[in-house]
């Protein structure tokens, strides 16, 4: 199918809808609220990847498209749900900046994926480039997430975010092998290490999964 | 008969094998990993005498043929002390059927990663086998569930998830660079082809993607800034654990840097990456040098000794040119070898002693000569004194500075100095002093593998085999 102006619209549109999406999840204060904007971002990432492979006439990426669908935006967002319904973790989020002083900073952020992305990606076609800046700026903010976020789950949902971003990105380049072993690969990397082991040996040794009571340990041991 | 798949095959049937076994028959299961790493590490060796063709997801040539031969040799010789001191782990308590099933398929699932990640001939299957890397180390580190394992563990976790996702970005902005000259599809991901059509990339792209993917992989390596993780996960984890984080994994992953830094140098208009890689490595090795002196617990005393020397190599590779790599291809053998050495000792020693910290560890050479000794001789070697392989490489890449860039060999020296301080400082109070009460106990020890290292670090201080010395040779003008 010859990539009319249509697709760089829908793909531009269903891009920038992700970006606005990590601004969601950086301004969200209750837990939940988190974890309804990301089950949205991840809903909009499958039709994104749904359609590039409409797009690129790629069959492979409908698979990646669904592994977003069904595993980050109903089967993570529930199975986290639960968790924090069980365990009783605050329901508001703490973080280390403010609101303002985080918004300017994921703003920066952005300005510093186009500035990087733009210039350097003149040759290629203009559907990869601002994807490319759309997706690299997912990534960073997915980054300030993880680090202006002091609670376990929050932080996990910052990594998915940033993952979104990535998968962002290899979508949207034409003919990128293996999209779907690597989306594989985090999906089972999340799934184990979230559920198989951390939330239930961290509810068993701190009662808590404020990781700020981990950090009161240094490192040290005395 | 393809050796590959013998060294790929043997860790994919004995992980799950030896997740069902473990349990009460741990001493079969730790048998079984034995001799699953030997038949790997035959494999390995068999690479030398019978190459297969590349083809687009495999490829052995000179630069991993020799790693494949080290992971496999000293994941062997990991196995064969793993069985001794699983033994006592179960001995007294510390570990349960359940874990130690969940062990040994893991150690298997992770020695699989390692050399796929060395045998890949492709950057999306190179990535996707550092990435089950992390996972399976991440899951050892958590293996005791202490609180201080259940840290390192979430530290490890988050601080190379991160990386890695910058190193998966990279090698999208990899093939992003690569599509427009090769056309879509895995030939623009392949090694082997990537080098033949580098030179017409759009450098710009070139430049950004090493920028991700140095900083990447460069936080697996344990490189400063992001060496964060390294201590911790060293010191937490069942001590065999240490011992191939240090031994295999870091070199793994200055491996898939360097792959990328010999696609760089392939292209006239990219930046040269070695300026990125002195400056890493040189603050690496600084950072190390002043942590070791503020070191209470053993594995983490040891931890930072790692970081300093990844430091050496990455500076060496830095600097590139016939010699400096060569002393950085003959720094990562040896660094391999000692410090795995070292882990094995200290393994041993925690457990005779009951305790990780350097102020309840004393006089090592009275209450146990005989491993003590050894592990004095490991602390000699990493530290740097001749005649032991060590020394060489240091040597060579400190003259190979002098030669070409004077004045980084002043911080180069500084470092080195520094971190042999410490490391000199530490080992009187460990190896000499008295003897503390209760500080007898006996263990059985498995010193074999500690020995067979050691051994090949002193030969290599004082005769390296001319076939080696050429082999490497080769290498060290392939990386540029």
């Amino acid at each position: 199918m010859q990539m009319g102006t249509l697709a760089f619209d829908v793909a531009h549109l269903l891009g920038a809808s992700v970006l606005v999406l990590s601004f969601g999840l950086l301004f969200q204060r209750r837990i939940f609220g988190v974890l309804q904007t990301f089950a949205l971002q991840a809903t909009l990432l499958a039709a994104a990847a749904a359609w590039q492979a409409f797009v690129q006439d790629a069959p492979h990426l409908y698979i990646t498209a669904l592994i977003a669908l069904l595993f980050k935006a109903i089967a993570i967002p529930v199975a986290l749900h639960r968790i924090v319904l069980r365990l009783q973790i605050h329901r508001t989020v703490e973080t280390v900046f403010g609101m303002g002083l985080t918004m300017i900073i994921g703003v920066a952020l952005v300005a510093l994926a186009i500035l990087l992305v733009l210039p350097i990606t003149y040759q290629s076609v203009a559907i990869t480039r601002e994807n490319l800046a759309l997706a690299l700026s997912v990534v960073l903010l997915g980054l300030l997430i993880m680090i202006t976020r002091r609670n376990a789950v929050t932080q996990v949902v910052g990594f998915m975010s940033l993952e979104n971003g990535l998968i962002l990105a290899a979508v949207g380049v034409k003919g990128m092998p293996f999209v779907v072993e690597m989306s594989v690969a985090f999906s089972v990397m999340v799934a184990f290490i979230i559920f198989g082991v951390f939330f239930f040996h961290i509810r068993e040794r701190f009662d808590t999964l404020d990781l700020h009571y981990l950090e009161t340990f240094r490192g040290e041991r005395e | 008969m393809n050796p590959l798949w013998f060294i790929l095959g043997t860790p994919i049937v004995a992980a799950p094998i030896l997740g069902i076994v473990g349990g009460r028959h741990y001493r079969i299961a730790a048998r079984l990993n034995v001799l699953a790493s030997l038949v790997t590490l035959v494999a390995g060796l068999s690479l030398f005498r019978y190459r297969p063709a590349a083809n687009s997801y495999f490829f052995i040539d000179d630069f991993n043929v020799y790693l494949v031969a080290l992971t496999a040799f000293v994941g062997f010789t990991t196995s064969v002390f793993s069985a001794t001191y699983i033994g006592h782990e179960v001995e007294t308590g510390r570990l349960d059927a359940a874990r130690l099933r969940f062990y040994h398929g893991m150690y298997q699932a992770f020695m699989l990663t390692m050399l796929l990640a060395l045998v890949a001939n492709n950057l999306g299957i190179m990535w996707v086998a550092v990435e089950g890397a992390t996972l399976a180390t991440a899951l050892m580190v958590s293996l005791y569930r202490t609180r201080e394992a259940i840290e390192a563990a979430w530290k490890y976790f988050i601080l190379c998830g991160v990386g890695i996702a910058l190193a998966l970005f990279g090698t999208i902005l990899m093939y992003l660079a690569a599509q427009p000259v090769m056309g879509p599809g895995e030939s623009a991901m392949a090694w082997t082809l990537l080098l033949d059509n580098v030179a017409r990339f759009d450098p710009a792209i070139l430049n950004l993607a090493f920028v991700f993917l140095l900083a990447g992989y460069g936080t697996k390596v344990g490189l400063a800034p992001f060496h964060a993780w390294l201590p911790d996960a060293h010191a937490e984890g069942p001590t065999p654990i240490s011992a191939v984080l240090s031994g295999l994994l870091l070199n793994v992953a200055l491996y898939a840097v360097l792959r990328f830094k010999i696609l760089l140098a392939a292209n006239a208009g990219a930046i040269a990456p070695g300026p990125l890689m002195v400056t890493m490595g040189l603050s690496s090795l600084l950072l190390a040098g002043f942590m070791l002196y503020r070191r209470r617990d053993i594995k983490r005393m040891f931890a930072y000794s790692s970081i300093e020397h990844m430091g050496i190599i990455t500076f060496a590779f830095g600097m590139g040119g016939p010699l400096a790599n060569f002393a950085g291809l003959l720094h990562m053998t040896m660094h391999s070898l000692t410090k795995s050495a070292i882990f094995f000792a200290v393994g041993h020693i925690a457990q005779v002693k009951g305790t990780q910290k350097l102020a309840d560890i004393r006089g090592l050479t009275v209450s146990h000569p005989l491993l003590g000794w050894t592990f004095v001789l490991g602390v000699i070697a990493i530290a740097g004194l001749p005649p032991l392989g060590i020394f060489t490489s240091e040597f060579l890449v400190v003259t190979s500075t002098m030669a070409r860039q004077p004045l980084l060999a002043i911080p180069l020296v500084f470092g080195l100095l520094v971190g042999f301080g410490a490391l000199v400082l530490r080992l009187q109070g460990v190896a000499f002093g008295e003897v503390p009460d209760g500080g007898h106990a006996r263990v059985r020890a498995s010193l074999l593998p500690l020995w067979a290292h050691l051994g090949l670090v002193a030969t290599a201080g004082l005769y390296i085999p001319p076939h080696l010395v050429q082999w490497f040779q080769a290498v060290a003008r392939l990386l540029g």
